[in-house]
């Protein structure tokens, strides 16, 4: 730990970050430039996140990472021992315990509140991107809120597939201004981004912060005949039976054989520990 | 200047630079995020005439890429030193400043700081306003970061308000007093109290 200045980042890094962060919550949902530094991990990996929770965290948070909602996997695991080092943060896999979260395309299942922080890992930042290539242009689009072309994409999503397929990176608008990209989140968390606790955006590759204040509206675009729908796949948790929660299809074998588990592990492990039991729960448990 | 204010120039900096400005700008954020919230913020002992709050502001975002406009009370060459020492951030006119300290009617005319562009908009000035306190709410604010309204003392609502009416672009401020902050970004809508 004395090896490292606190969080990794020097004092001038976070500075600027932190910079950044103020004026991002200042306009929600803008994306503010920011000099990204190389981490030591792979674009990709989360490295806009990590800035973004290193210029955040202070000694007596605990943190908690999750990737997909999972807090044992590979990206997970690296990225929370890396502040456990680092930092010095104790760290949790339960989200009520967590003051600050970072998380790979996820919004946890629990109802996060004030006291907590949500840093996200943003791949493309910019949601017009995959519509207009140059940043010249995407910067004057947002400039005049001329975000049109984003609802043809929309609908012609719908005239090709009868439905809005568009089904994560659910383009969203916030506080009646900017349309943001929520990161690669299932639709199915989009309305869970009206929330009570903090949302910080990282993109390390792309350079750009972002923010949500708490209560801020965020809007899914849609059309009046075709409104929004935050779905998900139409079964209970085979571990836990929850009904309500996000889940991850596993193929089981080669016979046709699947089951579905919520994505969100501690939500998952919580519930069972409480005593439900989905239709495969008591085998996995044993 | 004596022996006495050069040594204060070298005094009242972070004690551990990390984790104070850690904190502080946990405080800083909350404000930010809360607006109308007051939060308590502490570490940097800047020269006598700014806060704790203030002082602990400038030590946490200032560095030698920010230009800092000074208003006329409170500039002093033991602010202009000690700042210098512990940030290195140029001393720069309003039109010019990322960050711009002092008391409301000595940083007006409000309109001579960058407002942003209509592509960069965060290319704005903070301004840091000491105030007497917040004890005397005469504004109600809605938006983003309140759940449902907040209040606040401001020391001119229409002011705020008609940089509120150029969001995105517009200036941010925090308000500070004693060891305390509050901060009201652009998005805040703010009605007058009758």
């Amino acid at each position: 730990m004395s090896d490292y200045n606190f969080a990794y980042l020097d004092e001038q890094t976070k500075r600027m970050i932190r910079r950044a962060i103020l004026k991002g919550l200042a306009v929600p949902g803008y994306q503010v430039p920011f000099a990204s530094r190389e981490m030591p991990m792979p674009y990709g990996w989360g490295t806009g996140g990590v800035q973004v929770s290193a210029a955040t965290l202070t000694p007596e948070d605990t943190f908690k990472v999750i990737d997909q909602g999972a807090d044992d996997t590979t990206n997970a695991v690296s990225i929370r021992k890396f502040f456990e080092r680092t930092a010095g943060v104790a760290t949790t896999e339960e989200t009520e315990k967590a003051s600050v979260i970072q998380t790979r395309h996820r919004i946890p299942e629990a109802e996060l509140t004030e006291d907590q922080i949500l840093v996200y890992q943003v791949p493309i930042p910019e949601p017009l991107r995959f519509l207009e290539p140059r940043e010249t242009e995407t910067r004057k689009m947002h400039a005049l809120q001329e975000y049109g072309l984003m609802h043809v994409k929309l609908y012609e999503d719908i005239s090709q597939h009868g439905a809005i397929a568009t089904s994560y990176a659910y383009p969203v608008k916030v506080s009646d201004r900017y349309v943001m990209d929520p990161s690669p989140i299932p639709k199915f968390d989009n309305p869970k981004m009206e929330m009570a606790a903090i949302q910080l955006f990282g993109a390390g590759r792309e350079q750009r912060i972002y923010a949500v204040p708490p209560y801020t509206s965020v809007v899914s675009l849609d059309f009046e005949d075709y409104p929004f729908e935050a779905s998900k796949a139409d079964h209970p948790c085979d571990l836990c039976a929850a009904e309500d929660s996000y889940l991850d299809e596993v193929i089981l074998d080669d016979a046709g054989n699947r089951m579905f588990v919520c994505s969100d592990t501690d939500y998952c492990r919580s519930r069972r520990e409480a005593g439900h039991v989905g239709r495969l729960g008591e085998e996995a448990a044993a | 200047m004596n022996q006495m204010t050069d040594n204060a120039v070298y005094a009242g900096g972070f004690s551990n630079p990390p984790v104070a400005s850690a904190h502080a700008f946990r405080a800083a954020m909350n404000a930010m995020a809360r607006p109308g919230m007051v939060q308590e913020i502490t570490g940097a002992t800047p020269p006598e005439g700014i806060s704790l709050a203030a002082g602990s502001l400038l030590l946490t975002l200032c560095d030698p890429e920010t230009g800092v406009f000074l208003a006329p009370d409170v500039d002093s060459d033991a602010l202009r030193g000690w700042l210098t020492f512990h940030t290195g951030a140029p001393i720069v006119a309003a039109e010019e400043a990322d960050f711009a300290l002092g008391g409301w009617d000595a940083l007006m005319p409000l309109d001579r700081f960058p407002i942003g562009t209509a592509e960069y908009p965060d290319r704005s000035t903070t301004l840091i306003v000491e105030v007497a306190g917040f004890d005397a709410p005469n504004a109600t604010l809605s938006g983003p970061g309140i759940k449902d309204t907040a209040q606040i003392a401001l020391p001119d609502p229409a002011a705020c308000a008609g940089n509120a009416m150029l969001y995105p672009l517009g200036v941010d401020f925090f308000f500070t007093s004693g060891t305390q902050v509050a901060a009201l970004p652009r998005s805040t809508q703010i009605r007058a109290e009758a």
